[in-house]
């Protein structure tokens, strides 16, 4: 009688006679038979103390690299929207800022305390200004601002899309709310320059923003917003109101404003001449002028050098933990099923 | 057809005594009186045209079992998908994209719904489909039907209509439900095989009615005219009421003249019908309940989970309303914000605001809820199925069939399963008897052993190796004691039905025997006691056997092996051709037939009584050996205690025994007894049958005894062994059979699902208690027999000691009814095997809810007849046998296999793999949906919770469709823990699945911390990196765009990661897919960036431009995917160190090589992973070592 001969699922033969089959057919045969040669990687103590112990070892480096990165940056930072508010406005913020006749300039010493080295970036910084709102972010038509007038589907600018009839080129809430303080800066007497230009990204320039396409019926409603626009420039030079309608993502952003393309001296003292044009007290929003520098890293931020350092420490704490665990409680590799639970049981022989 | 006129010559019906005599006519000839609503049928018979318009018209033959056809499809296929809560919000959150609600474009929702609800109707209809083809199959079946002018001619089944007269010929089915009209057989008899319907293999014997008898050729249905009112198409298929008009008479019709549809024409050359219900009224098609839609356990759950997340995307999305509200409420107002046109945001009516946000935000959060998982699933099941057809193992090379999974969404379910209720017939065995052993005149002949004790006594000597090597001291003792190894030489031109192998009885040994009368009584009553019919085999010139059932058939081979050839039967004669060692040239002996006492079930046993040539007349009998030892004369039980000794160990190995006995008659005595005989059986009392049986009982007393036969039921191929691992796996297993007790019971030891030394609870009720006691008499009785019962086993002290559960079906009617069925199932609980015998399909089917609701467990149930259809549809999984002719089976249940040994591969390699690939990947799709979509939420408090998101569309619509799916669908359909040689070798392994260690609330709710953390994490870092300074050496700041993309590759790391550590199976599609799921992404935001910026918006060359010159974007991808993984690194590496799950241990064991350089701990650990059991042969084993012990602890006792 054939028990075992015919059996496939045999009880007791480990090798099965698997058929003799060469190149593809015998792909094709271990992939239905599920079969592959595969890797089976196995959480062995080794294996496991030594990668937590490997990433220790390249995050903490990492991680002080970074910091030093970090720290190597100097950047000064200054609020100046309370400031740069005449006394007799102190507490009516709003009607300053409203009042179109009184004069908006305001001056601002800024120490510098490091040497930092050329080129120095100018951002002006704002605060509670949700740049990312929904609302906000859909008010634009990015096919206006490459085509022009021509394009006329600017439903999303509602309700700066149209005005008297016409449209307005940019439309949108976007660029309606351009920032439009200025500034400028002289260390003692000598004026700095600064660039203005190659601000934004290049290939917004080049292709998001319109050669052709000149700002038209901007600003013009009774409700004006933030900053006008050269009429005689186009998009695409527009530098600003490219950086602007780059949204941000967070309520709190920095923007490019320039560069300063001359090092800057230990207790040197910067002037700063800005206008104060734009409008964040009416909703408690803050603006900043930040001058700073950078490294391959950006500008200053230490969390990501911080951050290393703890994820590395704390894979070696783990490495030391799993290592102490083992040599106090080794778990014997051969061991016994528990027959009613299925489970295994430390202490097996 | 030769043949077919010899035997046409012979009255059957006077073959028999009980069975199909005709009662005398004048006694019922009423016609049934009926009328009114259930009995409106009406046929015209071999006018069909009368049935082609209302009111006769009746439905068709064409059946059809799919579930949509051409204009159906599209509504209800839909209509099932959206049935899907997921998918309905997902509808709706689509619809609701095209306002400005939405805080997505309306193509990022309705894209991926469209793609996710077509690839899953397209599955749909691939399967309806396939269904169809089979319907179709079935409906092309040809057939002869009368066409006028008697002429038949071959239409397919489909175009058979009520009315028609069909001509079925030997061993086809029946198209529909007929009324038989006349056969081959002059007396209007035919034999049918309702195998189909009912399980049962004998066969049955119908007849006509005596007045449609000269309807006996083709010619003659010329100008036939009758009709017939009957009963409505019911499902019932033992009851028939109807009545028969023809040539202005009135006849009733009864269950005898019924054939059924699906039942098989057997020993009949052919039959005439006509057709009475057809298609879908047909009795079997009626007892079709409608295939259920099943779904699986883990399906359910998820159903759960995603109510889960339901809840929990609506309070996050109330929380952003609210938030939404306060803010917008609390803030002195935005300058350049203005309410918008359709003042969905105003910021003066912050409420009416909040509540417009809540639906966007609703809709914001939809990626909380992953819209591919199913359609993921879906596609890996499909995939997994694929492998379950491909599966070389599962391959039946006899009959070409491959393993089949009919409906793929149940795959997983095969890894859970508790409870296996299997058929028996066709399922267990092939329904093929073997002539193995026999006992005559207490000697034992026959040296070959059953595979039973085969399979035992492998497992015993590879226990004892085992044994042995650890230095146990009784291991040599007990070897000893150890069957013999299967013998040499064993399948030379092997004889269907005759395993016999013994040289005393071969070639005419037996004469030489010391007991030789006795053999040649053995073997005449092996020969004569019968009432098959010889028929010639055209091809070969020898003879073959056509009997009632495969034992009698095994006789008369076994008979003619021993040169005791039966070769001829007329009305009053059997011929024997006998081969006496004497003379070389076979004598044909005649012997006269006076009587038969066929078998019935009630009295176990069949006589014939005969003269042989020298007028000498003798009573042979064979029967059960309880019934034939009772009947013993004194004179006759010389061999009583050596055969009974025989007989206990033939059943303990798993054969089917009868007894065979004897008796000498006088003459006198005899015809003094055949007069009564004859009186009583022309008698047209109502207890004419109870005066038959009297008188036969009468006759059957006062034997001597001869011997007895062990014959093997042949068990397909590899079902103990299979039985074993299942057992080991853990996994009850239920037979319930149609067939007799004792069968059932015998078939119980050969599977090892009984064994000697279990303690067996029958629990039955007999005839007459039926009869005189009234219901609750008779409930009460199995209530008390079952406590008794449950009783017996709670007060059992024996750790060791099993009990074996069976019941018959008249009894399990009472045990399943509402008030006994919960005791019922607690005692079967506590049962190693249950066996329920004699049970209707219906009952299997009621037994198998009752498992299924009443234990709350997975059940399976296998079986390969249309009569386990009910028993298949209601379970949690149906498998078919396939391969055997009936394909009803097949048709309703959810895999099909060849053999019931691939069971055992099925659940234990297929459905581990399946259950625990499955497990994994719904956890890991909640868990990187969560990780995404709380991102979103999040992202949301930092802009005045406005609902913006912080992605690109895009980003968002491949992350669940494109950049994500693959390496999941690849751990779906590819994941092993171990190997399938590893699991079959651990079969306790196999436990994992049905305690849902995989899939419990613990480990889900584990992902879904583990998916919040890495939210946190994503976002958190990602957002102090990219704050507000510069994030690159010339001095840009970060937008919304870098900060979403660099957040969003962040994601896309994490959660690749994540599944690259999730997985323990690395081919090289794995690593591959997981690779191409990254560069996909980039190679999309590169291919994205080129586009025109009118359509790439922010992300226009953000990637080249911006984000890949900056290191720090680099940097924060790898802290942030190690920071995302390294608890979970951790966790899993504590729990493989400190508290293993079975496959951990198992994986280092082979990780080890231990497999290979220490074989003998490789197979104690083995042996150890193993459920504990109490059936299947090793149990078998286990028990015979702990009796060789305690009889080995007892003789050293007492020698000290």
């Amino acid at each position: 009688m054939e028990v075992d001969a015919g059996t496939t699922s045999a009880v007791g033969t480990d090798n099965q006679p698997t058929p003799v089959l060469r190149g593809r057919s015998k792909a094709i045969h271990q992939f239905t038979q599920q079969t592959l040669p595969a890797c089976k990687p196995v959480l062995t103590p080794a294996w496991v103390i030594g990668t937590f112990f490997l990433m220790g070892v390249l995050f903490i480096p990492v991680g002080l690299i970074s910091l030093h990165a970090s720290q190597s940056v100097n950047e000064i930072v200054d609020r100046y929207d309370v400031d740069c508010v005449p006394d007799i406005f102190k507490n009516n913020k709003m009607a300053y800022i409203k009042n179109a006749s009184v004069s908006k300039s305001c001056h601002r010493y800024l120490k510098v305390h490091k040497h930092m080295k050329a080129p120095i970036y100018i951002y002006y910084q704002l605060d509670n200004f949700y740049q990312n709102h929904r609302r906000y972010v859909k008010s634009r038509s990015d096919e206006q601002l490459l085509k022009g007038l021509g394009y006329n589907k600017t439903s999303s600018c509602e309700p700066q899309a149209f005005e008297n009839g016409l449209p307005i080129v940019p439309c949108g809430l976007v660029a309606w709310s351009l920032f439009n303080d200025t500034f400028s800066f002289s260390r003692g007497t000598k004026k700095l320059e600064i660039e203005r230009k190659n601000i934004a990204w290049k290939s917004d320039r080049e292709h998001k923003f319109g050669k052709n396409v000149y700002p038209f019926n901007f600003q013009n409603s009774s409700f004006i917003g933030g900053g006008k626009l050269d009429t005689t420039i186009p998009l695409s030079d527009q530098e600003d109101l490219i950086v602007w309608m780059r949204t941000a993502a967070f309520p709190s952003f920095r923007k490019l404003y320039g560069r300063i393309e001359e090092d800057l001296e230990e207790d040197d003292i910067i002037v700063v001449h800005l206008m104060n044009n734009y409008n964040t007290y009416s909703f408690g929003g803050t603006k900043m002028i930040v001058l700073s520098t950078s490294n391959w890293l950006g500008g200053k931020n230490s969390f990501l050098g911080v951050a290393y350092i703890f994820v590395g420490s704390s894979s070696i704490l783990i490495a030391f933990i799993f290592l102490l665990l083992h040599v106090k409680n080794p778990r014997p590799y051969v061991c016994i099923f528990l027959k009613d639970e299925g489970q295994f049981s430390n202490g097996c022989s | 057809m030769a043949h077919g006129r010899m035997r046409a010559r012979l009255k059957r019906s006077s073959l028999y005594t009980f069975g199909c005599i005709r009662p005398p006519r004048e006694s019922i000839d009423e016609p049934h009186q009926f009328q009114g609503p259930g009995f409106s049928r009406h046929v015209c018979c071999n006018e069909p045209g009368f049935h082609r318009k209302k009111p006769l018209k009746y439905s068709s033959n064409y059946i059809s079992t799919t579930k949509y056809n051409v204009i159906t499809f599209l509504p209800k296929a839909l209509f099932e998908q959206f049935r899907r809560v997921a998918n309905l919000y997902f509808l709706l959150a689509a619809a609701l994209s095209l306002t400005p609600v939405s805080p997505f474009s309306p193509y990022s929702m309705i894209a991926p719904l469209v793609f996710v609800i077509g690839l899953s109707m397209t599955k749909e209809a691939v399967e309806n489909w396939h269904r169809f083809m089979q319907d179709m199959k079935v409906n092309m079946r040809k057939v002869l039907v009368h066409t006028g002018n008697g002429v038949f001619v071959r239409k397919p089944w489909m175009k058979v209509e009520v009315g028609d007269v069909v001509k079925v010929e030997k061993d086809r089915f029946f198209p529909a439900d007929l009324l038989f009209l006349s056969s081959s057989y002059e007396d209007g008899i035919c034999y049918v095989e309702t195998m189909n319907l009912d399980g049962e293999t004998n066969l049955k014997v119908k007849r006509s009615l005596e007045v449609t008898l000269p309807l006996d050729d083709d010619s003659s249905f010329q100008d036939f005219k009758a009709t017939i009112k009957c009963e409505d198409p019911n499902p019932n298929l033992y009851t028939f009421v109807g009545n028969f008009e023809y040539d202005r008479q009135i006849y009733p019709l009864d269950t005898p003249q019924i054939l059924l549809r699906d039942s098989k024409l057997r020993n009949t050359s052919h039959v005439y019908g006509v057709v009475i219900f057809s298609g879908h009224d047909s009795k079997v098609m009626q007892n079709a309940t409608k295939s259920p839609s099943k779904r699986s356990t883990i399906e359910k759950q998820m159903d759960k989970i995603i109510y889960v997340l339901f809840t929990l995307l609506v309070l996050i999305s109330l929380i952003s309303s609210i938030g939404f509200a306060i803010k917008t409420s609390k803030q002195k107002p935005f300058w350049y914000l203005p309410r918008d046109e359709q003042r969905l945001y105003d910021p003066t009516r912050p409420f009416t605001s909040g509540w417009i946000h809540l639906i966007t935000a609703l809709i914001l959060y939809g990626y909380l809820i992953p819209i591919s998982l199913y359609v993921s699933i879906e596609l890996v099941k499909v995939l997994q199925a694929l492998f379950i057809n491909q599966d070389i193992n599962m391959y039946d090379e006899d009959t070409c069939t491959p393993a089949q999974a009919r409906t793929s969404n149940l795959n997983e379910e095969l890894g859970m399963v508790d409870t296996i209720l299997s058929d028996k017939t066709g399922t267990l065995t092939c329904n093929q008897m073997d002539f193995l052993k026999c006992s005559i005149g207490g000697t034992q002949y026959g040296i070959r052993s059953s595979e039973v004790e085969l399979a035992a006594a492998n497992q015993m000597a590879m226990d004892l190796q085992d044994l042995s090597r650890s230095g146990t001291r009784h291991g040599s003792e007990i070897e000893l004691e150890v069957l013999p190894g299967p013998t040499s030489g064993s399948s030379k031109n092997r004889i269907k039905g005759f395993s016999f192998e013994d040289i005393r009885l071969m070639n005419g040994n037996w004469y030489r025997e010391p007991n030789a009368d006795v053999v040649l009584m053995f073997l005449r009553i092996l020969a004569l006691c019968h009432t098959a019919i010889p028929e010639v085999n055209e091809l070969t010139g020898g003879l073959t056997y056509e009997a009632e059932s495969p034992d009698e058939g095994a006789f008369l081979v076994a008979a003619r092996e021993f040169g005791f050839e039966y070769c001829k039967r007329t009305q009053s004669s059997i011929f024997v051709r006998e081969k006496h060692p004497s003379s070389h040239e076979p004598i044909e002996r005649e012997f006269k037939l006076l009587n038969l006492l066929d078998f019935t079930s009630k009295r176990k046993r069949m006589s014939v009584i005969i003269q042989d040539e020298t007028g000498q007349i003798l009573l042979l009998c064979k029967g059960a050996d309880s019934i034939i030892f009772d009947r013993l004369s004194k004179t006759g039980r010389s061999f009583e205690e050596a055969t009974k000794k025989h007989l206990n160990e033939y059943a303990e190995a798993g054969l089917r025994t009868l007894a065979f006995a004897y008796k000498k008659l006088e003459p006198s005595e005899y015809y003094n007894w055949n007069d009564e005989f004859l009186k009583a059986k022309t008698s047209i009392n109502g207890d004419r049958d109870a005066m038959l049986e009297r008188l036969s009982d009468m006759m059957e007393r006062e034997l001597t005894l001869v011997g007895a036969t062990a014959v093997e039921d042949k068990l397909q191929q590899g079902v103990p062994q299979c039985i074993d691992k299942l057992a080991q796996a853990g996994l009850k297993i239920w037979v319930l059979t149609g067939d007799k007790m004792e069968t059932a019971i015998n078939i119980g030891f050969a599977c090892s699902l009984l064994r000697h030394g279990m303690k067996q609870i029958c629990i039955t009720t007999n005839g007459d208690m039926l009869t005189h006691n009234s219901n609750m008499g008779v409930k009460e009785n199995i209530l008390m027999q079952i406590t008794n019962a449950s009783q017996m086993v709670k007060l059992e002290k024996d750790p060791h000691a099993a009990f074996a559960l069976i019941i018959d079906g008249k009894t399990l009617t009472y045990a399943l009814e509402d008030d006994l069925k919960l005791q019922f199932l607690n005692l079967a609980v506590d049962c190693a095997s249950v066996i329920c015998c004699r049970v209707s399909p219906k009952q299997k089917a009621l037994v198998t809810r009752l498992v299924k609701e009443g234990t709350g467990k997975t059940t399976l149930a296998i079986g390969d007849g249309a009569n386990d259809v009910g028993m298949i549809q209601e379970a949690d999984i149906g498998v078919g046998i396939s391969g055997v002719e009936g394909m009803q089976a097949v048709m309703a249940s959810d895999f099909s296999i060849a053999q019931f040994r691939f069971l055992e591969r099925l659940l234990v390699v297929h459905g581990h793999w399946c259950y625990k690939r499955i497990a994994q990947m719904i956890c890991y799709f909640f868990y990187k949906n969560i990780a995404f979509g709380l991102t979103l939420f999040y992202f949301e408090a930092f802009t005045g919770f406005s609902g913006q998101s912080v992605y690109d569309d895009w980003y968002m619509l491949l992350f669940n469709v494109v950049l994500t799916s693959l390496p999941v669908i690849s751990l779906g359909v590819f994941e092993q823990d171990v190997s399938s040689e590893i699991c079959l070798q651990f079969p306790a392994l196999y436990q994992q699945g049905p305690r849902n260690l995989f899939f419990d609330w613990y480990r889900i709710f584990g992902w879904m911390g583990n998916g919040l953390y890495c939210s946190l994490i994503v976002f958190f870092l990602n957002i102090i990196i990219f704050y507000d300074q510069a994030f690159r050496s010339d001095g840009q700041t970060a937008d919304m765009a870098v900060v979403g993309t660099a957040m969003f590759t962040c994601v896309i790391y994490s959660v690749n990661t994540q599944i690259a550590l999730t997985m323990s199976h690395f081919t090289w599609i794995q690593h591959f897919l997981i690779i191409f799921s990254i560069i996909t992404w980039y190679i999309f935001l590169v291919l994205y960036g080129m586009l025109s910026p009118d359509l790439s918006g922010n992300v226009y060359k953000i990637f080249l431009e911006a984000l890949a010159p900056a290191p720090i974007y680099w940097l924060s991808i790898l802290l942030v995917a190690v920071a995302c993984n390294l608890p979970y690194l951790a966790h899993i590496s504590f729990q493989r160190s400190f508290n293993p799950m079975d496959h951990h241990v198992i994986q280092e064991i082979q990780y080890y090589k231990k497999d290979v350089e220490d074989r003998h701990m490789w197979r104690r650990e083995k042996s150890k992973a193993r459920q504990e059991t109490k059936i299947g042969f090793s149990a078998r084993v286990d028990a015979k070592i702990r009796h060789l012990r305690q009889k080995l602890h007892k003789k050293s006792s007492t020698a000290t």
